[in-house]
């Protein structure tokens, strides 16, 4: 609110930066620049790319280098025998209960995150109350304790509690989480002190202040977060191994550590490769569904 | 449509820094009350009080009659116009208006009839359906100025709320804010740093400095007899001029520290030999023809060609002035140039007294 600039539409900021040519950069120069940064995609992308072949080839073939670059003729074969048989080798559990338990602890740990952060970052921020700083720098240190550090009294915890094999005692202890409250912090310091008066004068409590205008103006940011937060809980692996026992409460990253044992031959490597092609679809899903905010936010400044 | 009354208002922070030092104001219903005075003053402070966005430390606010102390700022049936707008910029201009009237649980056609009303009054018709981003800065000022209209509230606060446009857009808004406050009569308090936007809108004008309201009184009254030192070199631009003087030795008259002795028809003379200051405002020094007949005589150190006026700054040649500086404003037609010694006559009949102590008003 404070720039008095004219408007600028979305089209114009875009156009400025297609002007990049009139930074002097060259034609060649330009030529080089998406050289790297074709190569670049080619080295994160080429795993990815490797891994859905071997999905589709059969298991003779992968163990038989080296093996083709294209996408072989068992596509169908190996996912249905994925999705719908070889339950055998993860213990039983289907891979849909599996992506079920990474999504719903990769949900909880995103969604919680952000409405705890969120509401901690707003009573700090908008509110005068006594250890106010206490409470900041408490939420602060936690900053130094990753889930690692703390993982044995967390798990001792999870135990007394009856949490082991539990949804709850799987997202629980990842959800407490400094930085998401920092960020929110600063975002609400940067809103401007007479935009929180105006709510007043207008008759806003708190809660519909919260709720009208600070939600609103922070979305991009919890699209952000929520983001960073769902790969996060989807990745976690040392956590999940320790809280769950049964392999109906395992998540697929657990679930494909399992299904790899130490001798090569009973690996059934085609159906791992499924299985990992699966377990990064939904974070993908969840990148490409959330980029329409990212965009947004960093195309417009919503202030 | 109410009347504010505040009473002996203070403010300290911290139980120590006091910011507003007692200040009694009687804001008549439907008149608009500019607050005017440097950065630093109190007078925001106040505002703020008034609109319950700060607490009152002693004294009362009253609006309507009712002490409001204790309210909160959606209690008070206020609308406050923030110099930076303060706009909600993730809501249209239309919801915007609305939200204040939404919060109070009004029903959904009335809010619509008032918003489209204060649209049509402001010229947003076209605009309720933009975004406060893809609006310009005299727009968003009427957008802040419709979310205040659609209340009817008892009073209008406004927070410096033309700082932040350009100067041609600022003599704009200022008429416009004029007229519909008078069109709407609504009990106003206006806060500016601007001493022209505080002359030309105020129906009462009040002086602040250092935390105490200085004068409290029509523009035109504080213009012609200003209360102290301070409001004198406050209100008028360019600043009146502070010339020493004491109290002449026989009967009535001045002398000045430059020597020249005058005689101020209406004023009251003070006592031989008291210490005064001669405030004498840049069009009453007029231009005559030679030094015997210049009460005071001014060398010329720069000159501003305003076309209609032209203002010659200077210092006296003898004795000094408050600051050093005098500054006259001739008639256009005038032809002068640096280091001329101009010989000035003062319009005696103009001119004010304040005791060189107290900086008050004799």
């Amino acid at each position: 609110m404070a720039d008095t600039t004219a408007p600028q539409s979305t089209a114009a900021v875009l156009g400025r930066r297609e002007e990049g040519a009139m930074l002097g950069i060259s034609r060649t120069s330009r030529y080089i620049a998406h050289a790297i940064l074709i190569l670049g995609v080619i080295v994160v992308a080429f795993p990815i790319y490797y891994t859905f072949v071997a999905s589709t080839h059969s298991l003779q073939t992968i163990l038989r280098p080296p093996l083709p670059l294209l996408p072989g003729d068992r596509f169908f074969d190996n996912y249905y025998q994925a999705l719908f048989g070889g339950v055998g080798r993860i213990g039983g559990v289907s891979v849909d209960l599996l992506l079920f338990n990474t999504t719903v602890m990769a949900l909880g740990i995103a969604v919680g995150k952000i409405i705890i952060s969120v509401l901690s970052a707003f009573a700090i921020v908008f509110f005068r109350f006594p250890g106010r700083m206490f409470f900041f720098w408490v939420i602060f240190i936690t900053l130094m304790l990753p889930v690692e550090v703390r993982i044995l009294p967390t798990y001792k915890v999870m135990v007394d509690l009856g949490l082991i094999d539990t949804y709850t005692g799987l997202i629980l202890p990842l959800m407490a989480s400094a930085t998401a409250t920092l960020l929110f912090r600063q975002f609400f310091l940067t809103i401007p002190g007479e935009l929180v008066e105006a709510a007043r004068v207008d008759g806003a409590g708190p809660w519909r202040f919260f709720k009208d205008i600070l939600l609103p103006l922070s979305k991009t940011n919890i699209a952000a977060l929520f983001v960073i937060m769902f790969i996060y809980g989807w990745t976690q692996y040392l956590w999940p191994l320790l809280v769950t026992n049964r392999n109906d409460m395992n998540t697929i990253v657990i679930a494909l550590r399992k299904m790899i044992s130490f001798a090569d031959a009973d690996t059934q490597w085609h159906l791992v490769m499924v299985t990992s092609i699966l377990a990064i679809l939904p974070p993908i899903m969840v990148v490409l569904f959330m980029q329409r905010w990212f965009v947004k936010g960093l195309v417009e400044t919503e202030k | 449509m109410a009347t504010v009354e505040l009473k002996d208002v203070r403010k300290t922070y911290g139980g120590r820094v006091e910011a507003v030092k007692g200040v009694s104001i009687d804001i008549p219903d439907g008149a608009m009350c500019v607050l005017v005075g440097p950065s630093g003053c109190g007078k925001s402070t106040l505002l703020r009080m008034i609109a319950g966005l700060e607490e009152i430390t002693s004294g009362t606010v009253s609006i309507g009659g009712e002490v409001v102390n204790t309210r909160g700022p959606a209690e008070r049936d206020i609308a406050m116009v923030f110099q930076n707008y303060a706009l909600y910029p993730h809501m249209k201009v239309y919801d915007n208006m609305a939200y204040g009237l939404r919060n109070r649980g009004m029903a959904k056609d009335e809010i619509d009839r008032r918003v489209r009303e204060a649209a049509a009054t402001l010229g947003l018709a076209e605009l309720l359906e933009r975004r406060p981003r893809e609006l310009s800065g005299g727009q968003r000022q009427r957008v802040a100025m419709g979310r205040a209209i659609v209340r009817s509230p008892k009073a209008f606060l406004f927070d410096e709320p033309l700082s932040n446009l350009d100067a041609k857009l600022r003599g704009q808004m200022r008429i416009e804010i004029k007229n519909l406050q008078r069109a709407l009569g609504v009990t106003s308090v206006y806060v500016t740093h601007d001493q022209v936007e505080a002359m030309t809108l105020a129906d009462t004008l009040v002086v602040m400095n250092g935390g105490i309201a200085e004068q409290i009184d029509t523009p035109m009254a504080i213009y012609e007899k200003p209360a102290s030192i301070f409001v004198a070199g406050f209100i008028g631009s360019p600043a009146m001029n502070l010339l020493a003087a004491h109290g002449a030795e026989q009967g009535k008259g001045l002398t000045l520290a430059s020597g020249g002795a005058i005689k101020p028809r209406d004023l009251a003379a003070p006592e031989a030999g008291r210490q005064v200051l001669l405030g004498v405002r840049p069009e009453h020094l007029t231009l005559v023809s030679d030094s015997k007949n210049a009460d005071i005589e001014m060398k010329v150190t720069a000159v501003e060609t305003l076309g209609a006026d032209t203002l010659a700054h200077g210092r006296p040649v003898a004795g000094d002035a408050r600051g050093g500086e005098l500054i006259a404003r001739l008639p256009g037609s005038v032809r002068i140039s640096e280091d001329d010694v101009l010989p000035l006559a003062i319009d005696a009949g103009a001119a004010h007294l304040f005791d060189a102590g107290t900086g008050k008003r004799i």
